[in-house]
């Protein structure tokens, strides 16, 4: 799925990097535990999280997750936007919970990896 | 003796979250730089950021040194305390003793550990309650 279509489906607003709009995603991940995304997430893979904070980048730069979604309408502090800006990471904001965003991304064919 | 062609040291500072992670960053990025395998880069640099973290969240601030030989990385975590009393407990999966500002970041699920040594070919640790842990973590490059 492209990450445009993500941000259409969850009518989100895109933060910081969209050099990545055209890009691919074939899995996500929602998860508020940065130790079990560092664990279990693949190259690629798309990650949904309640969590906004400097961290989520470092971690999402650790193991090449090139786009986050916040969701519950939760946006970042400037830092955080200019840390992913920097390192080409796609943020957006869904006002959708954690659970809607998986399911709607989950109907519209994107899968998770267990 | 192991002879490294490259050894890279980062004081690591406790309680400092805006900074933390950088010197993880930095690591990967050398190692990418040196041309390693992408998926020996991204288990060293897993293994550097959760070992960095816990120094940034558990110690009283140490080091992260990453040394490189043409057949293997070395990742040391050292710190001056508070050590750690009991190591099998704090493997087990799910033990964690974080504050809740490291919950609010994500961290504390007490996985830390457990990704290090699942992203090891060879897990070390050795800790003195009191005195200071140090970790060792090392990938084979053949
Ligand atoms: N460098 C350290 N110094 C002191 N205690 C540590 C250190 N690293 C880990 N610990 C202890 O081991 C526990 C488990 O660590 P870890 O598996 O990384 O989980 P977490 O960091 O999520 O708590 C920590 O909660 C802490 O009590
Ligand atoms: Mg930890």
């Amino acid at each position: 799925m492209q990450i445009r279509e993500v941000a259409r489906l969850l009518k989100a607003d895109i933060l910081a990097g969209s050099v990545n709009l055209d890009r691919e995603v074939k899995f996500a991940c929602g998860s508020d535990l940065m130790s079990d995304v560092l664990a279990f997430v693949e190259e690629g893979t798309l990650l949904l999280t309640g969590i906004t904070n400097l961290q989520v980048i470092r971690t999402a730069e650790m193991i090449d997750v090139f786009v986050i979604v916040f969701v519950r309408g939760k946006v970042p502090a400037n830092d955080v936007i200019d840390m992913a800006n920097d390192r080409n990471i796609t943020l957006m904001s869904t006002d959708y919970t954690l659970f809607e965003a998986c399911g709607i991304l989950y109907q519209a064919g994107l899968k998770g990896k267990s | 003796m192991k002879r490294y062609i490259m050894e890279h040291t980062y004081s690591i500072e406790a309680g400092n979250y805006a900074v933390a992670g950088e010197a993880s960053s930095s690591i990967k990025g050398l190692l990418k730089k040196l041309g390693i395998d992408g998926g020996i880069v991204r288990r060293m640099a897993i293994a550097a950021y959760e070992a960095e973290m816990n120094l940034v969240i558990h110690s009283v601030g140490g080091s992260l040194t990453i040394k490189i030989a043409p057949d293997e990385l070395l990742l040391i975590s050292e710190d001056g305390g508070p050590g750690i009393a009991d190591i099998d407990l704090a493997m087990e999966e799910g033990y964690s003793t974080a504050p809740e500002e490291a919950r609010e970041m994500g961290f504390g699920a007490g996985m830390g550990l457990s990704n290090m040594k699942r992203c090891a070919d060879e897990f070390n640790i050795h800790s003195d309650a009191g005195i200071g842990t140090k970790l060792q973590i090392k990938i084979y490059l053949k």
